[in-house]
C-alpha cells in the first residue's frame, strides 16, 4: 500500500483546534496532529467523508460527526418498500461499525449555527470547534409554494416519502389500505431533485404492486418537467408495456394548489383527485447550508471546487451530496463519489499539499422497474479545468432495457455500498 | 477482429511497463506514488460502490433467490492479478466483451488509469466482507 507515513503528517504544524463548551464527552479529545474535521450529516456523503478521511489521513486527523438521528436509513431501494418487496427495515443501519473500525467520534444532534468566522458550530447542547468543516446535511423541503403541507400532520395525511424512514412506511400503509380502483397521484417536482430517475422508479413500483393486488387501481403523474428526465427512453417504454393502461403520465403539469381534505391537486390544465396523495416538494440545499449562508441569496443551492468540494462563498468549509450545486446527478453514489474527492483533498491540504488536479469518478442509478427487475444509467466524470466543472467522459449510457441480471447487480451495488459507506 | 488486436497489444503494453522498476531516490520515488496514488485512490474508491471497500466486494453465502444470477456477489478487485485485470478493461473498453456496466466505465478511462488502477487493485489485501446487517428501525427516528 502506498500511503503517506504517519511520520509525514506529525512533521505538519497542527493546528489550533480549541474544544468550547461543550456537553458531550466526545468532544473532550487531546488535539491530534493534523487537526479536527467536523462533519455535519451522517448520510451517505458524511459517512463516507468521515470514514475515508480516517483511513487516508492513517488516523491522523481527528473527524466528528453530527448527526440529529440515531440511524442511517437508505433512500436508494426505499421505492421497494412501496413496491412491497423490501420494508424498511432492509434499509435501516446503525452507525456503530463506523465509530468503532474508524475511530470516528459521533454526536447525536442537531446544528443550529455555523461561525465561519470564528471556525466553530453550535448544537443544541454544546458547541464545537473546527479546523475544517464539511456540511452533508441533503435536502431540504421548500414549502414556500404549497404552504398547506408545511405541516407536520399535513406531511402525515400526503407524505413525501423522499427522505426514507417513517414517510415511507406511512405512504406503503396507504397504498395497502387504498382500495382496488383507486387511483394514486403523484407528482414529480421540477428539476433539480434528489434522484433524478427516483420518482418515475416509483410510478413503476407502485404500479407494480397495484398490478398485482389491485388491478383495477390507476396512477397519475404530474411532472413539472416537459418531460422524464431520467432515462426517458427505458421508462416510456416500461410505463407503455410493463403497466399498460394504469399510467397516466402528464408533463409540464406544476402543482398550482391544493385541497388537502379532498385530496386534489390543482394544475394550470386540471384538478386531479387522488385517493392516496404522493407530493414530492421542491427541493434546495439542507437547511444548516441555508442558515449559515452557504447558498447564493437567489440560487438555493451551494457552489463548490469542484477538486476539493470547498465553498465558493466562505473559507474552511467544504459542502458534499445533494447540497452541491452541479450539472451532477444527486444521488447516493455520487454523495459518496464527492466524499472521497473531498476527503483526498482535506488530507493533502492539511498536510499543506494541492489537491489532485484533475479527479475522476464514476457515478451509477440503478432503478428498479418491478420486484425483480432493474436498468442502470452509468456516466463517468472528469474534471474539466477550463470550465471548472465535472464533465461527462466518453462511453456513459443506460441498459438497453431492464433485466433480472442487473436486479441482482443493482443488490450488489446496495450491499457494496452500506459496507462501504457504513462499517 | 482489429479490436482485439489493438487490445491484446494494449495488454501487453500495460502489463509489461508495470514491470519496470521505479528509477530515482526515496524521496523523488515517494512523491512520485503520493501524487499517483493521490489521483487514483480517489478514483478506485470510486469503485467502491459496487466492488467493496479498497475492492473487497461484499459476498453472500447462500444463493437462495432464484431472482438473479448475480446474487453471489460482485467480483472481487482486492488482489487481483495485474495482468488479468488490466486485459478484462481493455476487452470491456473496446467492447468484445459484453458487460451491463463495465464498458460505460473503461471507456470513461485512460489506459494510464487502467494501468494504475490494475497496480493498485493488485496491492490491496484480499478480505472477506460479508454484507453489512440492517436493523429495525427505531420509533424516535425523525417522523419527516
Ligand atoms: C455500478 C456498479 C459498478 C461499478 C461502479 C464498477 N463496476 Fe466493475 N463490474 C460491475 C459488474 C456488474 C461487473 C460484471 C460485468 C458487467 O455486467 O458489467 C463488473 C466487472 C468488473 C471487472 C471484471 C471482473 C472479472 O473478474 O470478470 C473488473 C476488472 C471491474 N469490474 C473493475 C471495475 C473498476 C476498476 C471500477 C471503477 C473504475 C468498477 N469496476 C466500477 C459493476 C460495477
Amino acid at each position: 500500500m502506498t500511503h503517506f507515513s504517519r511520520r509525514d503528517f506529525i512533521k505538519v504544524a497542527g493546528l489550533s483546534s480549541a474544544l468550547l463548551a461543550s456537553g458531550h464527552a466526545a468532544a473532550r479529545a487531546t488535539k491530534p496532529p493534523m487537526g479536527r474535521v467536523v462533519i455535519i450529516g451522517g448520510g451517505y456523503a458524511g459517512a463516507t467523508a468521515a470514514k475515508y478521511l480516517r483511513l487516508w489521513s492513517l488516523g491522523a486527523i481527528e473527524v466528528i460527526v453530527v448527526e440529529a438521528n440515531q440511524q442511517f436509513v437508505s433512500c436508494p431501494l426505499s421505492n421497494l418498500v412501496l413496491g412491497g418487496s423490501k420494508t424498511i427495515n432492509d434499509l435501516t443501519f446503525g452507525y456503530d461499525a463506523l465509530k468503532a473500525n474508524h475511530g470516528v467520534k459521533w454526536l447525536q444532534d442537531t446544528v443550529t449555527a455555523i461561525d465561519t468566522d470564528a471556525k466553530k458550530i453550535s448544537m443544541l447542547r454544546g458547541e464545537l470547534s473546527y479546523d475544517r468543516l464539511i456540511v452533508a446535511p441533503g435536502i431540504d423541503f421548500n414549502y414556500d409554494e404549497l404552504p398547506m403541507l408545511a405541516s407536520a400532520e399535513a406531511q402525515q395525511q400526503v407524505p413525501h416519502a423522499w427522505k426514507a424512514g417513517w414517510q415511507t412506511v406511512n405512504l406503503r400503509k396507504q397504498l395497502e389500505a387504498m382500495a382496488d380502483g383507486g387511483v394514486f397521484v403523484m407528482n414529480v417536482p421540477k428539476a433539480p431533485y434528489r434522484c433524478p430517475p427516483g420518482p418515475y422508479e416509483r410510478v413503476c413500483q407502485v404500479a407494480s404492486y397495484l398490478k398485482l393486488r389491485k388491478p383495477k387501481s390507476k396512477i397519475i403523474v404530474l411532472d413539472a418537467n416537459a418531460e422524464i428526465i431520467s432515462k426517458k427512453g427505458l421508462f416510456t417504454k416500461v410505463f407503455k408495456e410493463n403497466y399498460a393502461g394504469m399510467i397516466d403520465y402528464r408533463p409540464d403539469h406544476s402543482i398550482k394548489g391544493l385541497d388537502l381534505a379532498t385530496k386534489t391537486v390543482i394544475t394550470d390544465f386540471d384538478n386531479v383527485s387522488a385517493d392516496v396523495l404522493n407530493i414530492i416538494p421542491p427541493q434546495r440545499a439542507g437547511k444548516i447550508a441555508q442558515i449559515a449562508h452557504l447558498t447564493e441569496k437567489d440560487y438555493p443551492w451551494c457552489e463548490v471546487d469542484f477538486l476539493s468540494y470547498a465553498s465558493k462563498l466562505v473559507e474552511h468549509v467544504h459542502i458534499l451530496g445533494d447540497s452541491v450545486a452541479a450539472g451532477l446527478p444527486k444521488s447516493a453514489h455520487m454523495a459518496t463519489n464527492q466524499a472521497k474527492v473531498c476527503a483526498n483533498a482535506i488530507v493533502q491540504l492539511m498536510a499543506g499539499q494541492l489537491p489532485d488536479p484533475a479527479p475522476v469518478f464514476a457515478n451509477t442509478c440503478y432503478s428498479f422497474i418491478s420486484d425483480t427487475s432493474a436498468m442502470h444509467v452509468v456516466n463517468v466524470y472528469r474534471y474539466d479545468a477550463g470550465k471548472k466543472m465535472m464533465l461527462s467522459a466518453e462511453g456513459g449510457g443506460v441498459s438497453l432495457s431492464p433485466s433480472e441480471k442487473e436486479a441482482g447487480y443493482a443488490v450488489a451495488w446496495s450491499q457494496n455500498i452500506w459496507a462501504d459507506t457504513l462499517t | 477482429m482489429k479490436n482485439r488486436q489493438i487490445t491484446w497489444f494494449l495488454g501487453l503494453l500495460l502489463t509489461t511497463s508495470l514491470l519496470l522498476p521505479a528509477i530515482g531516490n526515496a524521496d523523488e520515488v515517494f512523491v512520485f506514488t503520493a501524487q499517483q496514488n493521490n489521483h487514483i485512490r480517489a478514483l478506485a474508491a470510486s469503485c467502491a460502490a459496487c466492488h467493496g471497500t479498497m475492492g473487497n466486494a461484499v459476498v453472500n453465502k447462500s444463493t437462495t433467490s432464484a431472482a438473479s444470477n448475480a446474487q453471489e456477489g460482485n467480483a472481487v478487485l482486492a488482489g487481483m492479478d495485474v495482468a488479468d485485470f488490466s486485459s478484462k478493461m481493455l476487452v470491456f473498453r473496446d467492447g468484445s466483451r459484453k458487460s451491463t456496466v463495465m464498458h460505460h466505465h473503461a471507456k470513461g478511462l485512460s489506459l494510464d488509469e487502467i494501468k494504475q488502477l490494475a497496480m493498485h487493485f493488485s496491492q490491496q489485501k484480499r478480505l472477506l466482507v460479508v454484507p453489512f446487517s440492517a436493523q429495525a428501525l427505531k420509533a424516535e427516528h425523525d417522523p419527516l
